[in-house]
Order: C-alpha cells, then structure tokens, then sequence
C-alpha cells in the first residue's frame, strides 16, 4: 500500500494549492538561475510571471513539469512530489500541459495530426475518439478549415494555436505557456492571448510566463516579479500595477509601460 | 552456335541478326543457356541488394538508437561496430566472415551426409554485406537525428512521450527525412558492392557474366554488357528512392516541395 505514494496523489483535495513550489534552487554549471523560489497555485487560477529576460522565469516553469531537474527545494503537482526521484514522469506530464515559444509543432503532421498524436500514441485511446475531440479543439482555437495544412503552411499565430489544442488534447489539469506570443508578429498575438484568456476563463489552471503587461493584468489572478532567481513581489494584478513596492520592480515596470 | 538453327524466339532471333550483321557475339540473347545464367545472375544480385538492404537498414536505425542510450558500453560497441566495419574493405569482410568466421562455426551434415558449413556462400554475403552498409546506416541515421532541433524532441515529452516513442514517432520520421539524399548514396554504394560475393563464388551478375565470357570467348561485348546492365540497375533504384523521396516531402519543412 506504501507503494502507491509513488504514483498517486497522498491525500490531495482541490481546496489545496494545485502546484506547491517551495524554496527551489537550480543551478546551469556555477550559475545560479534560481535562488530559492516559492509560490502557491491553487485550482483554477491564472498565474503570470514576468520579469526581465535571464531571471529564470522559463526554467521556473519547466521545473514543473520536471523538463527540468531542480538542485533543492520542493515542487508538488496535485500533492505529488515533482523531485521524487521515484516518480513517473511520463505520468506527471501527462496532466502538465505545455506550450512553448517557438510552437515546436512536429512538422511531418498535419495540424490535426499534431492534435491527434500524442491521445493515439502515449494514452492508447480510440483514434476515432480522438479525432471528435481533436475536431473541436482546433474549432476552439478558430482554425476549422486548417485541418489538413501543415505547420509549414501555417503562421505563427496559427502553429500557436495548433499548439495550445496539441496540449488540451491531453485533457491536462494544467497549463505551462512559456512566452508563447514572444516570437509572434503585434497582430497574431491578439489570436493566441485570446484563446489563452477563453481557457482561463473556462476555469483551466494557468501559469504564464509573459511580457504582455496588458493582458497579464487583464487575465492574471496573481503575478509574479522575478528577477535575478528570485521573486522580487507577488501582488493581484491591481496592485502589482498601481502600487508596486521593489524599486526594482518600478525600474522594471517604468522601461516598459 | 545457337545459330546453326534456327533461333527458338524472337530474342534469340534478334541475337543472331546482330552477330551476323554486326559481328557482336551476344550469347545472352541466342544461347537459351548462357541466357538463363545472365537472369539469374541478375535475379542474385537484385536479391543480394534487396535483403541486405533491408537487414542494413534495420542496423542502421537500431544502432542510431542505441547510439543515444543511456549506457556507456552499449555506446561503446556501437562505436566499436563503426569503426571495424568503416574501416576495413568489403572484400575483406566478405573473407573474413566466409573463410575465418565460418571455419570457426560447427559444420552440419545434410541429407546424404555431406559435411556442410552451418550459412551458404550467399548467407555470407548478405550477413556481411549487410553488417558493411549497416556502419555507414548508422552514421547517416545519426547525422539525421542530430539535426531534429532538441525544442521538438522536448514538446514531445512534455506530451508525455517515452524516450523510444520521442524516437518511433517523432524523430526518426524527421531524421529520415534529412539523411535521404546520404541514405541514397550508401545504397548505391551497397547495390554495387554486391558484386565483391563473386570472391566466395556467389552466382550474381559479375559471377554470372564471367562464366559466360569464359564459355563464349566474348570478353569485350560482355564487359559492356554488364556495365550497361548495372547501371540499369542502379538507375532503378535511384529511381526508386527518388519517388520516395518526392512522396515523403513536407510543405515548409527542409527541401519540401509537396503540393
């Protein structure tokens, strides 16, 4: 029975913080990117974090979905230890949803094959199954009639889109968006913070990593300030904005705004 | 000699028209048994390519695997595969497997009690035909798995893919699309290599047409014959891999040309 633990959530209830992160560090060789870093994200609430380029922001979110290992500290995905070196992976990413900012759709699939590939092949389900729904996911992300194109054939805004439905496939508990308009040109990235805000609307669990001061304060629950691997202040957006504290985060927030 | 009578088909009809008018003894057209030999020599060296090819093939893509495994020995002896086999001639792995390494199995005896060893002169060839290609396979796999960028590899196991999975459906189907132009030469290279099992006295084409050449003291004609001849046969399957390359083209993605 103690065997278990290892697969399966210990005592998890919803009311608890959905991703727990406590005071974790990882280093790149004697660099330091994050510096012990803590932050709670409770079900269905809509993170962002922001922060100048290099104060470890992406790797933030890719320790949670153990894409990266951390050096201490503690990261928990619905009450499972992400570090437990007896964890399945494979299993926590299947709940991890992820999408990154240069689309990274596999580029000998047609944009529903790109949707369909990962139910099909890594949960084994019914390919008939997975077509209805993979289907509507890219009508959720208004690219009906792109079905068949490849990702070649796409633009930015359109691979990004077939990205976010590439992950809902995967019917994940969780969203990871690590700049996913950074690499898009002012009028695509209209198109993906839209599909992004219908998802936190409809209650999905989100963490972004953004630059998009509009839309964060517009979307976030919380936002999160990093700098030089750790979090400067966390505030609602409302007083992020109007009332920041850290000098540095007004230095921040003044070269941008 | 055939044309002392008269010529049983039309082909052999044609062979004893151009020998009388042109003075070209082509005895593969006139003597139905010189014939017979020349389709088979050619009949063994279509089946020298082809399995080899498959069973190089299967090493190459195995071995690229194994390449990126997290164990050092298995890396190691792949390494070790490598070198051996890039680094020695054909002819000589040809000898080594057909006169060193078989000396060494146990012979079996067949039905009327003849000693025989335990793989035929064409089992060799393909055994190490195959191992030959196989080396340069893997290096051409690898160059084609190293040029899949990393990010792809990694949206494929945020989805939860297995290493072996990441390799089955995403990287391998990208990385044959890369090494196709290499892959196409090395079995080039590998369909006219064949030719060497005429040392261990393989039926196929080059055995074929010196037996015949021999025979009908047509060295010159014949020496045309099977150069035209081979490279009929490599513009088949250059041909071949051509089509399949055109087919396997992506829209946007490297040299894609489809649709």
């Amino acid at each position: 029975m103690a065997t278990a633990a290892a697969t399966t959530a210990p005592s998890w209830t919803p009311d608890q913080p959905m991703v727990c992160v406590k005071d974790v560090r990882k280093s790149f060789g004697a660099f330091e990117v994050l510096k012990g870093v803590s932050m709670d994200v409770a079900k269905g609430e809509t993170i962002c974090i922001i922060g100048p380029s290099g104060s470890g922001k992406s790797t933030l979110i890719r320790c949670i979905n153990a894409l990266v290992d951390i050096d201490g500290g503690s990261i928990k995905v619905e009450g499972q230890e992400v570090n437990d070196p007896k964890l399945d992976k494979l299993k926590l990413r299947r709940k991890v949803g992820m999408v990154f900012q240069q689309y990274n759709l596999f580029p000998h699939k047609t944009a529903l094959q790109n949707v369909m590939m990962a139910p099909i092949n890594v949960l084994k389900e019914d390919k008939a199954k997975v077509e209805d729904r993979a289907r509507k996911l890219i009508a959720k992300v208004r690219l009906t009639g792109k079905e068949n194109n490849y990702p070649g054939e796409l633009s930015g805004g359109q691979q990004q889109r077939v990205a976010i439905a590439r992950s809902l496939a995967m019917r994940p508990d969780i969203m990871l968006f690590d700049e996913v308009t950074a690499a898009l040109d002012p009028e695509t990235v209209k198109e993906v913070l839209f599909t992004i805000r219908e998802l936190a609307e409809e209650g999905m669990t989100c963490i972004l990593v953004t630059h998009e001061m509009k839309f964060a304060r517009d979307v976030a629950d919380h936002i999160y300030f990093t700098d030089k691997g750790v979090i400067v202040e966390h505030a609602p957006p409302a007083e992020f904005f109007e009332n920041p504290r850290d000098e540095r985060t007004k230095t921040f927030l003044g070269q941008i705004l | 000699m055939a044309c002392d009578v008269a010529p049983p088909d039309a082909i052999a009809a044609v062979g004893c028209w151009i020998q009388a008018n042109a003075g070209v003894n082509l005895t593969i057209l006139h003597d139905p048994f010189d014939r017979s030999r020349f389709i088979s020599g050619i009949g063994m060296t279509i089946w020298l390519s082809v399995v080899s090819l498959f069973f190089s093939l299967i090493i190459g893509v195995v071995g690229a695997w194994a390449q990126g495994s997290d164990y050092k020995w298995i890396r190691w002896l792949i390494n070790g595969f490598i070198v051996v086999f890039r680094n020695t001639p054909p002819l000589v792995q040809i000898f080594f497997f057909y006169f060193g390494v078989s000396n060494l199995l146990p012979a079996v005896e067949d039905d009327v009690g003849m000693r025989q060893p335990l793989l035929t002169n064409v089992q060799w060839a393909i055994f190490s035909l195959s191992l030959f290609a196989g080396a340069f396979n893997i290096e051409i796999f690898r160059s084609g798995i190293e040029a899949v960028p990393n990010s792809t590899k990694e949206a494929a196991s945020a989805l939860g893919y297995t290493r072996l999975g990441t390799y089955l459906h995403v990287v391998l189907p990208l990385a044959i699309r890369v090494c196709l132009p290499a892959l196409n030469n090395n079995l080039v290279n590998l369909l006219k290599t064949t030719s060497l099992a005429y040392a261990i006295a393989v039926p196929e084409l080059l055995y074929a047409s010196k037996n015949i050449w021999t025979d009908a003291q047509n060295v010159p004609t014949m020496m045309v014959v099977l150069l035209l001849t081979y490279v009929a046969l490599v513009g088949v399957l250059v041909w071949a891999m051509n089509s399949w390359e055109r087919s396997m083209a992506i829209p946007g993605f490297g040299q894609g040309r489809g649709r």
